[in-house]
């Protein structure tokens, strides 16, 4: 199951869209109403506050095979507390995730491998225990799907991953 | 000046030009109820049975006015009551203001007495909302939520103020400007790509040679209504209506053809399949407006505009999308173009409504003891001279009305569109006369809506409106019978509908009223209705299953249209389905 996610997602039809929004009680709700009440279908959204307090950020990842992302873009840039929103997925964009990996470790010898995979790829070993380790990775999301397909093989315990974060590159 | 929150609240709405408030009282919104008894001389509180009906009037106020329809309700089931008249505004682009109270904010939260989280409940049916819990917040908040609900695309916003704050007092000065950093009446466009799209829309009006304006009721809105009647009298394009756009051009002018969609007359469908070139105004392209949207239009190109960017596209693509009032775009676009008349295309539409003519249920000669829905509407405009305003409510009569009723005015039909609200006519009918009193006003409904809506003809009978209801008792609900009998072989699933004496039951009201059974006693009855000054109810008891046609069957084409029988069911005559 895992693997059909990572393929589905390997499959480049993604929308990927930056919402700054006032940063306020019940504005996620909004958003996320809108989502649903339009049969919109998102990837991922991920949000956080940025330099300004009082302005979040949304990543929102779009299903572009399902949902029409203009769509979503007019009928975000309608919400009272949404400031601005841009549709990057054609601009020169830095898109990153942060995941999280849980993996087994039932034969000790094997730490070495999953320390030796981890490194390949720049990521971290950030927990050790007796049975299990913890990976970190950042990157785009295929990097982070390419470490979650080669470490399946060890047995994963649990994912966390953040979902896509974008930013455009130069200056704004 | 220090004010409490209950006085802001009514200085705010005096402000903002509010003269009439529809609302209920309850404990939350205590506070606010006791300080309107020191502004009576400046705001006319009318007292709803039902808070649902508070939100229908304040919608049809609007409609009536163009100024915003407030409408007031305690927190919990007082709000909640405001939901479909809330849903109904939204679904209608009705700037209303709605004001609730809710629980003192340390309570927010804890299910106290009456608390229901109307917030989260009206997230998708309104335009905006805000919950107050901090007084210094409330004349700001009460100042955007009226701006909100008034600019740009209008629509429903609904203010929760818990019960502390209206308690609070606070120095007051009068806000007088808003500024919202997230919220834009209109979605900026570059100034070079309005003038581009504009040209774009211009040649393709240059090349058309069988165009068609769909004209709805973002004309209205953008009080435009002037500036496009110069552009399609310039233009020589024939138009085409929604539902909420009747009246928007009147519709005895000649190129004026009437209600497109489900349940237009054919005539008007058939050009707009047959058509090269649409210009979409200030409407949405419905699904009951497109019917099946694979074949709508296919040899047309579209030039659309509307206030609404996230309308463009939604259900019809268009070769050019305009984001702008109409306002701002029909002078513009009428100077552009040449003055042109489209003989061959107007012909062929004529030829097409000759047709549509011939099939008219009011052209075959009828028992002098029945009555049917069609003559009960015409009757109406007949005897009335079609100078007044209509509220409907939902279902046969209401197409009836869109046939059979020709109106001139922009805010002469109010009626319930998106939503389909039942029950919409009597709520309505008193917002418009609160906000028209010098209009003749007539409810219209049908047994089924009436039966909705019943206990306010006891605020009928207390502010002693002068309104004439009009009840076309078919024994049925009609529109569902309908589609029961097309649809699902006359199997009729609980349609069947008794009702009271509607006469009597006006009586108790204080109403009086009286049953029209044939064409004689209906005349006689509006001449009746109209002599009576005050309120005065006609019951119309018609034949039962008279069926609105023409019909565009769901999932069907426009071109594919079930057409009106030579004579009604009545007399034995048979549907005529030819798509023709």
């Amino acid at each position: 199951m895992l693997i059909d996610k990572i393929e589905a997602r390997a499959n480049p039809t993604t929308h990927t869209l930056v919402a700054l929004v006032e940063n306020k009680p019940g504005v996620l709700n909004r958003v996320a109403s809108l989502m649903r009440r339009r049969n919109f279908n998102i990837h991922s959204l991920a949000v956080g506050e940025t330099e300004d307090p009082s302005v979040s950020r949304m990543t929102i990842v779009i299903d572009a095979s399902k949902t029409n992302a203009a769509l979503v873009e007019r009928n975000l840039h309608k919400l009272v507390n949404v400031i601005e929103v841009q549709d990057v997925s054609n601009m020169p964009t830095v898109m990153r995730e942060l995941a999280l990996i849980k993996v087994s470790v039932d034969d000790a010898a094997k730490r070495g491998e999953i320390k030796q995979i981890a490194d390949m790829f720049q990521s971290r070993v950030v927990d050790v225990a007796k049975d299990s380790m913890m990976i970190e990775v950042a990157g785009e999301e295929t990097k982070v799907d390419s470490v979650l397909s080669i470490l399946a093989d060890y047995g994963i315990l649990e994912v966390v991953r953040t979902g896509r974060i974008a930013m455009a590159r130069g200056g704004k | 000046m220090k004010l409490t929150g209950a006085q802001i609240i009514w200085e705010t709405l005096i402000q903002q030009g509010s003269t009439t408030v529809f609302g209920y009282p309850g404990g939350a919104i205590l506070p606010a109820y006791d300080a309107l008894y020191d502004y009576n001389d400046r705001i006319k509180h009318v007292l709803v049975r039902h808070e649902e009906n508070a939100a229908l009037a304040a919608d049809s106020y609007f409609r009536a006015t163009g100024k915003v329809g407030v409408c007031m309700a305690t927190s919990g089931p007082g709000a909640t009551n405001l939901v479909t008249g809330l849903a109904n505004a939204m679904l209608d682009s009705s700037a209303v203001v709605a004001i609730t109270g809710q629980v003192a904010s340390h309570l927010v939260g804890s299910d106290a007495f009456q608390e229901t989280d109307i917030i989260g409940i009206t997230l998708p049916i309104t335009k905006h909302n805000f919950l107050v819990t901090d007084i210094n917040e409330l004349a700001q908040t009460l100042a955007e939520a009226f701006y909100i609900a008034r600019s740009g695309r209008p629509g429903p916003v609904l203010v929760d103020i818990c019960k502390d704050v209206q308690q609070k007092s606070v120095d007051y000065t009068p806000v007088t400007s808003v500024e919202l950093r997230g919220y834009k009446a209109i979605k900026p466009q570059p100034q070079k790509s309005v003038a581009d799209k504009l040209a774009q829309a211009g040649a393709l009006i240059e090349s058309a040679r069988k165009p068609i304006i769909l004209a709805g009721q973002g004309i209205k809105h953008a009080n435009a209504h002037d500036d496009f009647k110069a552009f399609v009298e310039k233009s020589g394009i024939p138009v085409a209506t929604t539902l909420l756009g009747i009246g928007v051009l009147s519709e005895d002018h000649p190129l004026n053809l009437r209600m497109m969609g489900m349940h237009g007359e054919a005539y008007v469908n058939q050009a707009i399949a047959g058509a090269d070139l649409i210009i979409a105004m200030g409407m949405r392209f419905d699904d009951r407006v497109t019917g099946n949207l694979k074949t709508y239009a296919k040899n047309a190109r579209v030039i659309h505009v509307d206030i609404d960017a996230a309308e463009i596209n939604k259900n019809v693509p268009a070769d050019v999308g305009i984001v702008a009032s109409l306002k701002d775009v029909l002078p513009p676009l009428t100077s552009m173009i040449e003055k042109r008349s489209y003989a061959s295309w107007l012909a062929q539409i004529s030829e097409w409504r000759g047709d549509t003519q011939s099939h008219d249920i009011l052209q075959v000669e009828l028992p002098q003891d029945m009555l049917l829905a069609p003559q009960v509407i015409r009757t109406i405009y007949d005897v009335t001279g079609g100078e007044v305003t209509v509220c409907t409510d939902v279902g046969q009569h209401q197409m009836w009305q869109t046939q059979y009723f020709q109106h001139k005015r922009r805010n002469q039909l109010i009626t319930s569109g998106g939503l389909g609200t039942m029950g919409f006519a009597l709520p309505a009918a008193i917002g418009a006369k609160f906000g028209r009193p010098q209009d003749e006003v007539w409810a219209i409904a049908g047994d089924g809506g009436f039966q909705m809506s019943i206990p306010e003809l006891a605020t009928v009978a207390q502010e002693e409106l002068d309104i004439k209801i009009a009840i076309v008792n078919n024994n049925y609900l009609g529109m569902v019978r309908q589609w029961q009998e097309l649809m699902h072989d006359r199997r009729y699933s609980s349609v069947n509908m008794w009702s009271p004496d509607f006469v009597k039951l006006a009586a108790a009201y204080g109403i009086p009223g009286i049953r029209a059974k044939t064409l004689q006693e209906a005349r006689e009855a509006v001449q009746m209705a109209r002599a009576h000054k005050g309120p005065y109810l006609i019951e119309f008891s018609v034949e039962q299953e008279t069926n609105v046609f023409p019909m565009i069957q769901p999932g069907k084409s426009l071109d594919e249209m079930t057409r009106r029988p030579i004579q009604p069911a009545a007399l034995g005559g048979g549907m005529d389905t030819v798509a023709r």
